[in-house]
């Protein structure tokens, strides 16, 4: 029978399965950072118990690390989290990449780069955005700390099989068009719960094309549709990223992983639980104005009116989304001023993010009223990066360039967007608060929030562009 | 965790859908390395204003739900992060249970390694008791029933496996190192392919 890569690899990780239960389902490869691991690790010494596999376990260190002056870390507790996992992987034998360490960066981005996300492949983290790993056709999902002390326990996770969704992306993305684009436009369209109980798998010409960055932007928000796991079957783009990376197989050993992982893919045929399909053709390039990733439309629109909402409680929370953000209903999105630019994050801070940031930018200056930052989404990217004189790029237009880490995303270190201010922003949360108190955040996609730095305020980057060429 | 079968308390009404783990537990409060005495911190910014003086019109703020162990909420509860702390801060500040017509993934998963039981009712049946005035319920995982104050009883489903886990109170990892042997096999399988 045809069936789908999310039920080939299900079937393939299953341990144990009885009637009336969850299937208890082997993970291949564990990921682990500061904030979500200090007390499964705890409880691993309470009951004295072991870490079961820590050679498939990877440890590093980003949401609280600070992009400058790493030497000193000042805050107290920020420091003791730190250390406390530098001290957990020495006593439970787990690698890590500590932020000295040259491979240190953003857990969902060092992953791919070393090699150790391969397709087929369960992967959790505690975190959410774990889907990022689902590019590589990998079913890959965030769990909470108890299910981390579980994975480090016993390597497996009691998980009940998920129903399966095909998100369709047929046509052709245009000009100035960008992956975050897409997925922003499919969690507006669709809304930020439509993927609860579902591992979606996006498929279609539009997805085909994309490279394996562009697919890692994708999936990386499947959770902000609600899908824990979001994945996109292999193809000769995923086997020639995974090509050289140091965790794969060499030789004739990776034809044959190759071959395996290509038999992975969806067969014709197969049937979801649920498919839906968005035209490439339609999206232009997206920014929120709300406070969840739904709320936003393509730039070219107005803020919707409060009475285009049918039912009463979208009305009160359009109404509430807008007295946080400080914007009016009916206004033009590239009316908004922004006084902060954040390049970066496990969805945006690639180097081919860097790279397309940077062509925009590159010979302007950064608008007075704007303070712009790119965070580079780990070390080795800061390294390639300033290789290529892309640091360079962006000092000399005014953004400030920094050490890798989660950053502003979440603002859990130093890098806050003050209260009231609006930032332009490459992550993928826009919820209240999330990159400080009072913070208003409008997500969208490396060249446009590169555009909205010059400018001071949001922008289409398709006319900024065209202007610039003097079309 | 702590057994869970008959809670009695008036409800928490929370009007809002979507509410995501940011604003349940917000980041600052994130780089602590225990798992209790996050309670304080629960809705921070919903129930403080900047100089930490309490919001009044937030619903923890209320002194009629001063010790409800039952929060009421709108579809999509606990969307966003991953973060357990979310229902560490829900349980520390006193709740059992929460009732919303839908749960996040994630959320709804980490509740039940907590001990708090997440409800799914009907949207209306979760306006309906959203619309009245200090609303005491009684709630029971047995027979997976919420029976209200003026005799109102909302059936709910569960998964039969996570109810045992919740009744019994039960460490979920003591339980899968029974399946140890099934675990090796799965290795060496691996292993020899």
């Amino acid at each position: 029978m045809a069936k789908t890569i999310i039920e080939k690899i299900w079937d393939e990780h299953v341990v144990y399965e009885e009637e009336g239960k969850p299937d208890l389902l082997y993970i291949d490869l564990h990921l682990l950072h500061e904030v979500t691991s200090p007390q499964a690790f705890e409880g691993l010494r309470l009951n004295n118990r072991k870490v079961r596999r820590p050679d498939l376990c990877f440890a590093t260190m980003d949401h609280n690390v600070p992009t400058r002056n790493r030497e000193e870390i000042k805050d107290v507790i920020a420091r003791k989290q730190i250390t406390t996992l530098q001290d957990n992987c020495e006593e439970f034998g787990v690698p890590l990449a500590n932020m000295d360490h040259p491979d240190q960066g953003i857990v969902h981005i060092i992953g791919p780069d070393l090699g150790l996300t391969q397709p087929g492949k369960t992967i959790v983290c505690g975190d959410s955005h774990t889907s990022t790993h689902g590019a590589f056709g990998a079913i890959a999902f965030g769990i909470g700390t108890s299910e981390v002390e579980h994975v480090l326990s016993t390597q497996t996770l009691w998980q009940a099989r998920p129903k399966t969704m095909e998100i369709k992306v047929t046509g052709e993305l245009g000009y100035g068009v960008a992956a975050k684009d897409i997925i922003l436009a499919i969690i507006s369209k669709f809304g930020i719960d439509m993927g609860t109980g579902y591992i979606v798998e996006y498929t279609g010409e539009a997805i085909r094309k994309l490279s394996m960055e562009e697919r890692m932007t994708i999936c990386n928000m499947s959770i902000e549709a609600g899908a824990r796991a979001g994945l996109i079957s292999p193809d000769a783009t995923t086997v020639e990223f995974l090509r050289g990376r140091e965790h794969v197989p060499t030789g004739e050993a990776f034809e044959k992983e190759a071959a395996r992982w290509l038999a992975l893919a969806s067969d014709e045929g197969a049937v979801y639980d649920q498919t839906v399909e968005i035209s490439a053709d339609e999206i232009e390039p997206f920014v929120t104005w709300g406070t969840n990733p739904s709320m936003g439309s393509g730039v070219s629109n107005n803020i919707p009116l409060t009475q285009h909402f049918t039912e009463a409680s979208d009305r009160s929370a359009h109404e509430k989304a807008l007295a946080y953000m400080g914007l009016k209903e009916g206004m033009p999105l590239t009316d908004i001023a922004i006084s902060n630019v954040f390049i970066g994050s496990c969805t945006n801070a690639r180097l081919s993010d860097l790279r397309t940031a940077a062509t925009v930018v590159e010979g302007r200056k950064v608008h007075p009223a704007v303070k712009a930052i790119v965070v580079p989404g780990s070390q080795t990217v800061k390294k390639q990066a300033e290789q290529e004189g892309i640091d360079k790029i962006f000092l000399n237009a005014g953004f400030e360039w920094r050490e890798s880490g989660c950053s502003m995303c979440l603002a859990m270190n130093d890098d806050i967007v003050p209260a009231g201010e609006h930032c332009a922003s490459t992550s993928n949360r826009n919820f209240e608060g999330r990159q400080g108190a009072g913070s208003r955040t409008h997500l969208m996609s490396p060249a446009m929030a590169a555009a909205a730095a010059i400018e001071g305020h949001i922008v289409d980057i398709r006319k900024f562009q065209l202007d610039s060429v003097g079309v | 965790m702590e057994p869970i079968n008959e809670i009695k308390s008036v409800i928490t009404p929370l009007n809002q859908k979507n509410v995501d783990t940011d604003q349940i537990i917000s980041k600052e409060f994130l780089k602590r390395i225990e798992r209790t005495g996050f309670g304080k911190y629960l809705f921070y910014h919903w129930r403080f204003d900047a100089e930490d003086n309490p919001i009044q019109d937030f619903v923890l703020n209320d002194e009629r739900y001063k010790d409800s162990t039952v929060l009421v909420a709108h579809d999509n509860f606990g969307c966003g992060s991953s973060r357990e702390h979310a229902p560490w801060a829900i349980l520390d500040y006193g709740f059992r249970v929460v009732i919303a017509p839908s749960f996040a993934d994630i959320f709804y998963n980490n509740c039940m390694k907590n001990g708090i039981l997440p409800i799914k009712l009907s949207v209306d049946e979760v306006e309906a008791i959203l619309s009245k005035e200090e609303y005491n319920v009684e709630v029971n995982l047995e027979t997976q029933t919420v029976t209200g104050a003026d005799g109102s009883v909302y059936l709910f489903d569960i998964d039969p496996y996570q109810k045992k886990m919740l009744l019994n109170g039960w460490d979920e990892i003591s339980l899968t190192f029974q399946y140890e042997d099934h675990i090796k096999a799965f290795e060496n399988k691996k292993l020899a392919n």
